[in-house]
């Protein structure tokens, strides 16, 4: 019986008592519930904390709060969040448009020419530790080569969150990519069309579900960050519809600043924005989520 | 001969090296992260030296620039939350795969995938005036430990989940048919086969954790000079350092935030190098037996 334990791996006693092993067993499962509990605890106190405090203050006499401008002074009580929301929609929505097309483009080169070849899995190797390059860091980089020379703007904060979305949608448009069957590449080729022809028109409109469910869950992550913003985008107070040129701000960034501030109607206005950063958010991953739905129900 | 490519080889040829630029962004972003960002940090190590890594006093109004217990906060603040949240993850995500019957697994997999939703400054913001007052915590290492913790659960979840999925079920049948139990079929045949990506998963949380800034800014305390092993004194650490303090920094303080940063950067690409490869040499090995 030892022989046939030793290569299953670590031994088992299973001479002793069955009672024992079995509450042992119960206990673990257990703990097992109560780590999830753990985690269910937080989350649904995070939660209720932001739905509590913000709903009163972003909803009272709506549509003040997302409407009006930002109160210059910090301990006047009154709405509004306008031009951060507006700023948010700017930088994310800029940051898409770059770093979508480029990280799918990327994906393409590891799946469909790089493959296993020495340069792509350096830039896949690469990739995964981009994702992990924080994200204060890539908001500095943008400082130093962007901000600098161009002053603060709407687009030095998209270009920061470019940077942290790069990585994340090459990972995940590669995974897409894969499910893509080789068959229909064959096919295009069969008909004589030409290799970037069959990527184009075969190949990524087959994958395009996933890749964007990939790129929303990436923009959700995007919208929330608040590290690269501070350097590159500024502090405004009024509505900033240019990407260029003028401070703007982000609903991240006056969580931080009124977080900080020991002023209740700062504080309020805080909850406010976060209720409204955490109803963009889901937005966007329950859309994502919907996508990826799809892709499932395809398969 | 029929040549069905003709006129398109020039267009063909133009798609693959857009392709190839694209993919070759991500080493060129990061090779110019290092190179402009040590510049700029370059007139804080003339003025300090090496003594930046090594001096206690961080005062900028007398040029005076010591990262030693920002570094220490780092490290603390981070083994803090690694230490709370390693096992609940390992836990749920024993829980997913293994307990679990297969209508709940999604539905708990999207709950996991929540806390990474949440934006860190929410979380933050809710550890400042939420965490910090009712729980009595104050603002303190062990209440950003906290938060960082909550905030690197669902990453070391989702990995370890995906590297547990990849044991054999015949491993696990093989167990149970011995007559082992739950518990016992996890001891012998999927932690001993998931233990490598396991330490992977482990280590990018690390990263994550120590990377981790504007929740930490909020609740960490911005305490000067505090390399203590007592978790409930207030500290700070590398990148909650530049968040505060970068509104009101002149030239050379911007200087010593960026060779902060620097700091950092180098320290969380080690970790992660090292996480990546062990994963990647994991799950490779997983899917070759």
């Amino acid at each position: 019986m030892t022989a046939v334990a030793d290569t299953v791996g670590p031994h088992i006693d299973l001479t002793a008592k069955r009672g024992w092993r079995s509450i042992k067993s119960a206990i673990m499962t257990g703990l097992m519930v109560a780590s999830l509990a753990a985690v269910v605890i937080p989350l649904v106190a995070v939660i209720w904390s932001v739905a509590a405090r913000g709903l009163a203050v972003a909803f009272q006499s709506f549509p003040d709060f997302f409407a009006k401008e930002i109160p210059v002074v910090a301990r006047r009580p009154g709405p509004g969040m306008g031009p951060a929301i507006v700023g948010t929609l700017l930088s994310t929505g800029a940051a898409t448009l770059i770093a979508v097309p480029l990280g799918v483009l990327g994906a393409v080169y590891l799946h469909e020419y790089g493959k296993d070849n020495r340069f792509a899995r350096l830039v896949r190797f690469m990739g995964t530790v981009m994702t992990g390059v924080p994200s204060i860091v890539m908001g500095l980089f943008v400082y130093v080569v962007w901000t600098l020379q161009f002053g603060y703007s709407a687009f030095g904060g998209a270009l920061a969150l470019a940077c942290l979305m790069l990585p994340v949608v090459i990972g995940a448009s590669e995974q897409m990519l894969k499910l893509v069957p080789i068959h229909l590449r064959e096919a295009a080729y069969a008909l004589g069309t030409t290799k970037s022809r069959t990527i184009l028109t075969v190949v990524l409109p087959a994958a395009l579900p996933g890749i964007v469910s990939g790129a929303l869950l990436a923009v959700a992550r995007a919208a929330g960050e608040t590290a690269p913003l501070l350097f590159a985008v500024g502090a405004a107070t009024e509505y900033n519809l240019s990407l260029f040129g003028e401070a703007n701000t982000a609903l991240s960034v006056q969580i931080f600043a009124n977080a900080n501030s020991s002023f209740v109607a700062a504080q309020e206005r805080a909850w406010g924005a976060a209720l409204t950063l955490v109803l963009l958010t889901f937005l966007v991953t329950l859309v994502a989520r919907i996508f990826t739905a799809r892709v499932a129900s395809q398969r | 001969m029929l040549d069905l490519r003709g006129h398109h080889a020039h267009a063909d040829r133009a798609f693959r090296f857009a392709a190839i630029g694209a993919a070759g962004l991500v080493l060129l972003i990061l090779g110019m992260i290092a190179v402009t960002m040590t510049n700029r940090a370059l007139p804080v190590f003339r003025h300090m030296g090496l003594e930046f890594f090594t001096a206690i006093r961080w005062s900028p109004p007398d040029s005076l620039f010591g990262a030693l217990p920002f570094i220490w906060g780092t490290l603390f603040t981070a083994a803090i939350a690694v230490v709370l949240a390693v096992p609940i993850s390992l836990g749920v995500a024993l829980f997913i795969t293994q307990v679990a019957p297969p209508w709940l697994k999604r539905p708990l997999v999207y709950l996991v995938d929540l806390l990474a939703v949440v934006p860190s400054v929410v979380f933050g913001l809710w550890g400042v005036l939420v965490l910090s007052n009712y729980f009595s915590l104050g603002r303190s290492f062990l209440t950003a430990g906290v938060i960082l913790a909550i905030m690197i659960i669902p990453i070391i979840t989702s990995l370890s989940r995906e590297v547990i999925e990849t044991t054999p079920t015949t491993d696990k049948e093989g167990a149970l048919a011995l007559g082992a139990t739950r518990w016992e079929m996890i001891g012998a045949a999927v932690l001993p086969h998931s233990a490598g990506g396991l330490v992977g998963a482990v280590m990018l949380g690390l990263g994550r954790a120590m990377g981790e800034t504007i929740a930490a800014a909020l609740v960490i305390g911005s305490a000067l000079g505090q390399i203590t092993l007592n978790p409930f004194a207030p500290g700070n650490s590398m990148p909650a350092v530049i968040a505060n303090e970068w509104g009101e920094a002149d030239t050379l303080h911007k200087s010593a935030l960026i060779a902060l940063a620097v700091a950092l950067f180098v320290i969380t690409i080690v970790v992660n190098l090292i996480a990546t490869a062990i994963v990647q040499r994991s799950m490779k090995k997983s899917r070759g037996t």
